[in-house]
């Protein structure tokens, strides 16, 4: 099948070739990383993470979200949704690739990594997010080829598939589970040591990711024989709906147990954000702009007459990306380390090469999603008789 | 034809899995002769089942009288200095009280707090955060309490960094060997992309030497065995009202401030 991906109209070859012009410049700003070492970003002592992990962090959400597709077709047999299962098994792979991606170049001795396995240590988190987002990987990767192919020879999946399309659905809550630990178990970062981080965490996944299979849907029936379907595009857009929905709930719980509570260290992190801190507050215009989308968003979506017209779901569904990414992949991260924990206040603003690396890996994502969507919907006009 | 194809994958296949299995089996079988790495102390090496630091705050009244100490640390543990403050390097620095206590911070603090320095380090912890999170166990924490970094095994992943809630640790951003004034032999420089820290001189304590700051700090500094009730440590502890940082997560920290 990995043919179909190598053979394509004028359009296709210039876009992977554009895809592979980005990948260049960040693999060389990578090359300076890897030689210089982390200084050429804007990290420091006191904000240790950046753009790198908040990327991550932002991506296992999109790449957790394939199950708000695959769930509904296998467990409660909603039949709509077999036909864009391989979309949204795609989308978790290239998801997860990029995950993996951010986290290798975030760390200082690439050339190490291996030491992970070698030293095993579960009682690091990082040990437990290493496994489940490599299972992950491989369970999409297996079960997405295999399907795929059983449905080009017109025959029924091979039976072994089944446990592992079913062990895919609670594997895909615990990428994003597990890696909202990362950051909730440390004592003395008061803005996510909450226990409401990992419910928080797949709220924003599952109207993010969701949001942009249906933009990945309409950009398929625009350019191929294809048709994902009008009915599977409006089951997605209400569980974006909801999902958005319940994103701003559980945010707007956290503050008020912060402010109503009073703490001083809980309360400086979301102060720092959204009003400044001390004079400092380079977030301040995006984290509103996050908070003005998200409710947008909320109102296009919920209200049935803008979700069931189909530009305005474009809009609403763009809205929800940009708004959950500013939150999750700009604030969520540095807010956590600001103020730090001597409760200096010291800001963080990515580098131009920093920046360089994050957009190449978002192209080696994309060039993925690419190629994987080109296999699956060749086939699946093959299938219907469309090609 | 066909058997045959059969046949050769068939062979193939065993042998790559004798060839996969042959170093496990060896280990296996060498694992009964194979004495286990012998480390041994030295003859004048000081030793705690738990070691810990008091320092007592009244008789460090200026900066001069934090300079020594900090000065010989940076000295013989090759700490960079950087002028770009992104890439700092600290091990044993200075900070305000509400800086140091945060959360212990109040109006009506007394002018000599409010405005003198404090010595900041590495606590030590008893339930350090730091090791718990680290993914290889290139931080780790010995027998005797000290938390100790193996800057071979880091691999710069810096969770450690966002585990410790005192602010202790300092990552090489940049190759940090242009920046050390004048190289001390007897201690590693570290390569970019690791984690470093205070290591409670655990170099010098292996050839019977207190800490280096303890030794120039005219008495301010007391270092020992904490769970040696005869002990210096212990007797300071006894006889003043001692605080520590952020008690309440728990950490469990081994330095102690008399204020």
């Amino acid at each position: 099948m990995l043919e179909k991906a190598l053979t394509g109209t004028k359009k296709y070859y210039g876009w992977m070739a554009a895809l592979l012009a980005v990948i260049g410049v960040g693999f060389a700003c990578y090359l300076w990383q890897f030689q210089f070492g982390l200084g050429i970003t804007g990290m420091s002592r006191d904000v240790s993470w950046g753009f790198y992990i908040a990327q991550f962090t932002f991506l296992v959400g999109v790449a957790a979200s394939a199950v708000m597709v695959v769930l509904p077709y296998y467990l409660h047999n909603y039949k709509a949704f077999g036909r864009i299962t391989i979309l949204g098994e795609f989308l978790a792979v290239a998801s997860v690739t990029m995950c993996i991606l951010f986290i290798f170049v975030d760390l200082g001795q690439p050339t190490r990594v291996m030491n992970v396995l070698l030293h095993p240590t579960p009682n690091s988190i990082l040990f437990w997010d290493m496994i489940v987002l490599n299972g992950y990987l491989f369970l999409n990767i297996i079960i997405g080829w295999k399907v795929l192919e059983a449905e080009r020879n017109d025959v029924a999946p091979a039976g072994w598939l089944k446990p592992l399309i079913y062990l895919s659905i609670p594997w895909a809550v615990s990428i994003h589970t597990v890696t909202a630990y990362l950051y909730c178990g440390l004592p003395g970062r008061g803005f996510w040591l909450t226990a409401i981080l990992a419910p928080r965490f797949l709220s924003s996944a599952f109207a993010a990711g969701p949001a942009l299979l249906i933009l990945l849907c309409m950009i398929v029936r625009k350019l191929t024989k294809f048709d994902p379907g009008k009915e599977q595009i409006q089951s997605l857009a209400k569980v974006v709906a909801y999902a958005i929905t319940v994103n701003v709930f559980f945010f707007l719980c956290e503050v008020f147990v912060v402010f109503y509570s009073n703490i001083p260290e809980h309360m400086d992190h979301i102060k720092y954000l959204f009003v400044g801190l001390h004079g400092h507050g380079v977030l301040v215009p995006w984290m509103w702009a996050s908070m003005i989308l998200m409710v947008v968003s909320i109102i296009l979506l919920v209200n049935p007459v803008t979700r069931k017209n189909e530009t305005v779901l474009v809009v609403a569904c763009i809205t929800v990306f940009i708004g959950t990414w500013i939150d999750k992949g700009l604030g969520m991260i540095s807010g956590g380390f600001v103020p730090n924990p001597l409760h200096h206040v010291n800001e963080y603003v990515p580098t131009l090469p920093e920046i360089l690396i994050a957009i190449a890996i978002w192209a080696i994502g994309f060039l993925i999603l690419t190629a994987l969507f080109k296999i699956a919907v060749t086939i699946k006009e093959e299938v219907a008789g469309l090609a | 034809m066909k058997s045959s194809r059969r046949r050769f994958l068939k062979i193939a296949g065993i042998s790559a899995l004798g060839l996969g299995t042959k170093p496990v089996l060896d280990v296996m079988a060498s694992s009964g002769e194979m004495a286990a790495p012998k480390t041994t102390k030295g003859e004048n090496a000081l030793v705690a089942q738990r070691w810990g630091m008091i320092i007592d705050t009244r008789k460090l009244q200026s900066e001069e009288d934090l300079e020594p100490m900090i000065e010989i640390c940076d000295k013989i543990h090759n700490v960079p200095k950087f002028e770009n403050k992104n890439h700092e390097v600290k091990w044993l620095w200075e900070e305000e009280f509400k800086h140091v206590f945060p959360m212990q911070e109040q109006d009506f603090l007394g002018y000599r707090l409010k405005h003198m320095s404090f010595l900041t380090l590495c606590n030590h912890c008893e339930k350090a955060p730091c090791v718990r999170v680290c993914p290889t166990k290139a931080t780790f924490k010995r027998e005797d309490g000290i938390v100790l970094m193996d800057f071979h095994r880091c691999i710069g992943c810096r969770f450690c960094m966002a585990a410790c809630p005192y602010g202790s640790r300092s990552f090489n951003f940049r190759d940090p060997r242009p920046f050390i004034k004048e190289t001390n032999p007897d201690f590693p420089t570290r390569t970019k992309g690791v984690v470093e820290k205070c290591n409670f001189c655990a170099e010098r304590l292996a050839v019977g030497k207190i800490p280096a700051c303890v030794e120039v700090s005219k008495g301010a500094l007391t270092f020992g065995d904490l769970d040696d009730p005869e002990s210096e440590v212990r007797k300071v502890l006894r006889n003043n009202y001692t605080i520590r940082r952020k008690p309440a997560l728990g950490t469990g920290p081994s330095v102690f401030y008399i204020v």
